[in-house]
């Protein structure tokens, strides 16, 4: 894991970030500044995990919400039903979310270009409708979630999950950071730039897609399992979020798709933006400034962030 | 003729109405240097594209080395031995060019090169070809004449054995089809089986051991270069009645 000087900095950061937050905890009582905080990460996880799919492998996935959604609502369903406590919540939808993402591959791989883009969208308004008249979790007037008043280490509840999304969050970026850099990334890459290339070099691109789709569900999963624990209520219009959808295209976009590191910068200058707008102005203004930023990105600066960064070092160079 | 590498028989492929290739026969020694020739649209790249698998054939079927492989799909022929270049290059372009070579090391050749192996086996291969000053640059901003280097390199990286490539020349000086030529020319002697596919004649003519035509689709002559040119059927088949 420590073979090179990057990965040495790589994980020293990790390390850091996580202790910074742990001594959070410790100085700041105000729950405002954790539900902000809790916001960029699950955007975070939710970038990264439809980078793996959209920005490493080349297909555009509209239908993020959906992940998302199942992720939060299995949680919900199995803490009615057996009690679990939160990691086997969350390994479930996991779980959950990669068979479902397995299955969407599988189902749809197939389609090229905006015709899976669709499919995707398709198949989020199909499970949505599906959870509206789930009776079990309250069906569309949704369902209350009790947590408890008293957690051991932490002041409350509320800081308990930032902490767990922290390390979700870390522990995402971890694994999408591996795989960019390893013998399945290069495959997938080969997969985007030229699917009859990588096939004919001896890529299987069939079963690096599913892994890329099974990938990407179980990360998106993973950030919706602890949403309705946080905000105590989750009902299928917050959950099936075209918001969430929409920033999980926009993020990696902007920070740059090729690059682990992409999703993670344009998660942060972007959550970061729309909670500095909520706070300052309001909340109603942040799916207008993602769809400017996105506009402008992408007419001017496709390879994202990232991609401006780098042609920036390459003119110092010379 | 040794057991033959390859067989293909009654291979057909039609794009809706028409026939691309009708009823194709072929086989391929496994140390031979096959030229197949042909005019603009006789089929030659489709008939490419079936042997690797990138087009499913119709009818008929693709025997490598005593194997059915008529519905593998193109990566598990690779595997197996099936290389090929693109006729339009198709590098991948968000890669270096170092970098593209490493996808068939580490998937195609896999099996067949050694643990911590890649990257010096792709400069080997890159100086071959004569691209090693560029291992590190980007793919995408390659020559066209650089580009079509890269793609006999990569199908090289997939260490295969049999090798297809589809009019790698087109665009070369004289002095580098030399080059190119006597590259295949010392794979071949290495036991690798070539099909090349070429419109320069002098290459082909000094390369190949056999010659295959196709026109409209359908195998017109099969034989040695000296018969072939002599053959009137050829003679039609380009310059027309
Ligand atoms: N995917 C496809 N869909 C429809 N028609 C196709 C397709 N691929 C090839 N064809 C047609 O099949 C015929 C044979 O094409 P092919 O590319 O095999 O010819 P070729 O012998 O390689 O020609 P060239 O010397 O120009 O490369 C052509 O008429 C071409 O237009
Ligand atoms: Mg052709």
């Amino acid at each position: 894991m420590l073979k090179t000087r990057a990965d040495k900095i790589f994980w020293a950061v990790l390390a850091a970030v996580f202790l910074g937050g742990l001594a959070l905890t410790e100085l700041v009582a105000n729950e405002y500044y954790y539900t902000a905080i809790y916001a960029i990460l699950q955007a975070t996880i939710m970038a990264v995990a439809w980078n793996i799919l959209g920005g490493f492998t080349g297909y555009v996935n509209f239908g993020s919400a959906a992940f998302f959604a199942i992720g939060a609502y299995t949680a919900v369903a199995l803490d009615k039903w057996l009690g679990l406590p939160l990691p086997f919540l969350i390994a479930a939808s996991a779980a959950v979310c990669g068979l479902m993402g397995l299955g969407v591959g599988y189902l749809t791989l197939r389609l090229k270009g905006v015709y899976f883009a669709i499919a995707t969208l398709a198949m989020a308004i199909v499970l949505e409708t599906f959870v509206t008249n789930w009776e079990y979790v309250g069906a569309a007037r949704g369902v209350y979630i009790l947590t408890p008043e008293k957690v051991p280490f932490f002041r409350s509840y509320i800081q308990l999950l930032f902490v767990v999304m922290l390390a979700l969050t870390l522990g995402s970026i971890a694994i999408s950071r591996a795989l960019n850099s390893s013998r399945i990334g290069r495959g997938l890459a080969a997969i985007r730039d030229d699917e009859v290339a990588a096939e004919c070099a001896g890529v299987p691109t069939l079963r690096l897609k599913l892994i890329s789709t099974t990938v990407m569900g179980a990360m998106m999963g993973v950030a919706g399992a602890p949403y309705p624990f946080f905000v105590t209520f989750v009902d299928p219009l917050s959950a099936f979020n075209l918001f969430v959808a929409v920033n999980a295209i926009a993020m990696p976009m902007i920070g740059g798709t090729a690059h682990w590191i992409g999703p993670v910068i344009g998660a942060l200058v972007i959550g970061g933006a729309q909670e500095a707008i909520t706070v300052t102005i309001s909340s109603e203004l942040n799916v207008l400034v993602v769809g400017l930023m996105l506009v402008l990105f992408i007419t001017l600066a496709p390879q994202g962030i990232v991609g401006l960064v780098q042609k920036w070092m390459k003119r110092r160079k010379r | 003729m040794s057991a033959p590498i390859l067989k293909v028989s009654g291979v057909s492929k039609r794009f809706g109405g028409f026939t691309a290739l009708d009823g194709i026969d072929l086989e391929l020694g496994a140390n031979e240097r096959l030229g197949l020739i042909g005019p603009n649209g006789s089929g030659k790249t489709t008939l490419i594209n079936c042997i690797s698998g990138a087009l499913i054939n119709d009818t008929g079927s693709i025997v490598f080395e005593g194997e059915d492989i008529t519905r593998l799909p193109p990566h598990q022929r690779a595997a197996r031995g099936v290389a090929r270049s693109f006729q339009i290059p198709k590098p991948f372009r968000s890669m270096t060019v170092l970098e593209n070579l490493r996808v068939p090391l580490e998937y195609a050749a896999r099996g067949r090169t050694g643990r911590g192996k890649i990257n010096s086996d792709a400069m080997e291969v890159l100086e071959l070809i004569g691209l090693n000053n560029r291992a590190n640059e980007s793919s995408a901003g390659l020559t066209q004449v650089d580009m079509r280097k890269l793609e006999l390199a990569r199908a090289l990286a997939a260490k295969p054995k049999l090798l297809v490539s589809d009019e790698a020349m087109a665009g070369l000086s004289s002095a580098e089809v030399d080059e190119i030529l006597e590259i295949l020319l010392a794979l071949n002697a290495r036991g690798v089986a070539v099909i090349m596919i070429e419109h320069i004649m002098r290459a082909v003519m000094g390369f190949a051991q056999r010659l295959v035509v196709l026109d409209a689709g359908r195998k017109i002559a099969d034989g040695t270069p000296e018969d072939i040119i002599r053959n009137p059927d050829v003679e039609r088949a380009y310059l027309g009645e």
